[in-house]
């Protein structure tokens, strides 16, 4: 059974219609990317996902159970955490603050504890910087912090949006070895990128989203490997 | 006061011109308390920490239902849309107000004897009450328990990041309609403390206090920065300053007798009362209300404000 799965899911705003019925499943420990131009409505399916939009038509199932009208505080407590796209860290609390922040709805102090050190680890520039305001920090170590914070609430599905958008290469690479990283370690992941080589390298599988709707899928190796793909995606 | 504003205002970024209301209901609550064990000869202290006891959950509910009955259904609404309402709640409440207590001004029961510490050796010395000290101590005592509740604690941390940006604040498994309602809540048990201390200050309670109260902590809110807590304490104290230096000074500068060697009609006035001043303490409240001017114009961030832009 899928962790998660949208069922024909509709999305509009007010008249305009974003999300036009796409069906997207994604197993239990898999990592799966959503790959598109902009405007393609990737943005939009995680936000209706995550309960920041209800759905037209259609529904999202996670974990065998319609999570579709749900409040988003409500669908996170059920261990599903996004990043979102440009990252929406807090600016005014410290780099500590937004982490205890990410594990807000768990009460196991202990646990959090040994958490926000093992973010330190895999992040140590967020470390040297833990008292230090999230809006004095670069667009990638904030990304860092906005991956650190969904992590801290132990999400058994982390949905990424864009995470390499706007960085140096050198930070894209390192935020995709966190997301290898944490793909190994058994979460499921959802990835949506405008960067279609990195994430197709990276995943076990892959969707094309155009206009709304999804025009392809199927294994990544396969999507690489796909003309319309090469050329409308990966620049060939 | 200006803690209560502050607070809301920081939380939702919404002005509760109801608050000066919720601090009347407080001294109210606090005086009906006091007034029926005044003569329980329990010790003053004791029923004057009663009186509190009582106002604190009385405001508290106050604060949460308006929130949930006034603002909550207009959250997304233009701002000035709960502004009106604000407006409206305020009018709600003084007349709950008028209908418990009555449109009487109510003395508020001297329990606690008055007992002046001078400063100085002689009795003309400035001189400070033990009613103004215990007040200096509770402020102080709130102010810290403020910082500690904001700064330190889970829900605290979870209410400057629901003010920083709500939708994200919801993905993080926060539920930000209870965290408004605790900011509200909170903000009233302070606005309760603060009305009886109101009431233990000046000795008097009227149902239409809560106004020109409000606006005076909405004025030392705005001078400090509103939505700074740190801000709102000065705020408070450089409006206490303001009112009672300006009432000092700039009615002596103002004082008319000078003029009775030139104008003999107002030797009268001034026999009968020498401190006879155009703009002396009976224009104390007006202090307030030009400092509010001043800031709005030349900083309207306030003195240690953040920067708002067009939020504000
Ligand atoms: N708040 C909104 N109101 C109206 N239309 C919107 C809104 N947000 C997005 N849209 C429209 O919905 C469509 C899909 O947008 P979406 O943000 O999901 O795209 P995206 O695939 O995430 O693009 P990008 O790669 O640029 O982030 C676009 O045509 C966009 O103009
Ligand atoms: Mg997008």
């Amino acid at each position: 059974m899928s962790l998660l799965a949208l069922e024909a899911l509709h999305v509009s705003y007010g008249g305009i219609k974003a999300v036009k019925g796409i069906d997207v499943t994604v197993d239990e420990g898999e990592l799966v990317c959503l790959i598109g131009a902009n405007g393609a409505g990737k943005t939009t399916t995680l936000k209706a996902i995550t309960g920041l939009l209800h759905p037209a038509a259609g529904r999202v199932m996670y974990a065998g159970e319609e999570i579709s009208g749900r409040k988003s505080f409500e669908i996170a407590r059920r261990g599903l955490a996004l990043v979102p796209e440009g990252r929406g860290v807090f600016p005014q609390l410290t780099i500590e603050e937004n982490l205890r922040m990410g594990a807000y709805a768990r009460d196991d102090k202990p646990g959090v504890a040994q958490d926000m050190e093992r973010m330190f680890s895999l992040f140590p520039r967020l470390k040297e910087r833990r008292a230090q305001t999230a809006g004095t920090l670069s667009g990638g170590e904030q990304q860092m912090l906005a991956i650190g914070r969904a992590l801290m609430s132990r999400p058994k599905l982390l949905l990424l949006d864009e995470p390499s958008m706007g960085l140096a290469p050198l930070m894209v690479e390192k935020i995709f070895e966190v997301i290898r990283a944490v793909s190994s370690e058994g979460v499921t992941l959802l990835l949506v990128e405008q960067n279609a080589r990195l994430a197709l390298e990276a995943s076990h599988r892959g969707y094309v989203l155009e206009g709304g709707t999804v025009t392809l899928s199927g294994d990544a190796k396969s999507l690489l490997g796909n003309p319309q793909v090469r050329q409308a995606y990966l620049g060939e | 006061m200006a803690l209560g504003y502050t607070m809301v205002y920081g939380i939702i970024q919404l002005i509760n011109f109801a608050h000066g209301e919720v601090v009347m209901i407080g001294c109210m609550t606090a005086f009906s308390v006091i007034v029926a064990l005044a003569g329980s000869g329990m010790p003053p202290l004791v029923i004057v920490g009663l009186g509190i006891l009582a106002a604190v959950p009385v405001c508290m509910a106050v604060g949460y239902i308006v929130e949930r009955v006034a603002y909550r259904p207009l959250r997304h609404a233009p701002r000035l849309a709960p502004l009106i309402t604000a407006i409206g709640v305020s009018i709600i409440l003084q007349h709950l107000a008028l209908l418990v207590w009555s449109r009487n001004v109510i003395a508020f029961p001297q329990i606690i004897e008055l007992k002046l510490f001078h400063l100085g050796s002689s009795d003309n010395s400035a001189a400070i009450s033990n009613v103004q000290i215990a007040i200096i101590l509770v402020s102080v005592a709130m102010m810290a328990g403020l910082l500690a509740l904001v700064y330190k604690t889970k829900i605290g941390i979870a209410m400057r990041a629901t003010s920083q940006n709500p939708l994200v604040a919801g993905l993080m498994g926060i539920n930000i309609n209870n965290v408004i309602s605790f900011t509200f809540v909170i903000g009233a048990a302070l606005g309760a403390t603060a009305g009886v201390m109101v009431g233990s200050y000046y000795g008097i309670a009227h149902y239409q206090m809560g106004f020109l109260l409000g606006l005076k902590a909405f004025s030392a809110a705005v001078l400090g920065g509103i939505g700074n807590l740190a801000g709102a304490v000065l705020g408070g104290i450089l409006m206490g300053l303001i009112e009672s230096l300006g009432a000092g000074y700039v009615g002596d500068a103002t004082n008319v007798c000078f003029l009775n060697q030139f104008l003999p009609g107002f030797n009268d006035v001034c026999l009968a009362s020498p401190e006879s001043s155009l703009f002396g303490s009976n224009y104390k409240d007006v202090y307030a209300f030009i400092v509010l001017i001043l800031v709005l114009v030349f900083r309207p961030s306030g003195l240690l404000g953040e920067r708002v832009g067009d939020r504000a």
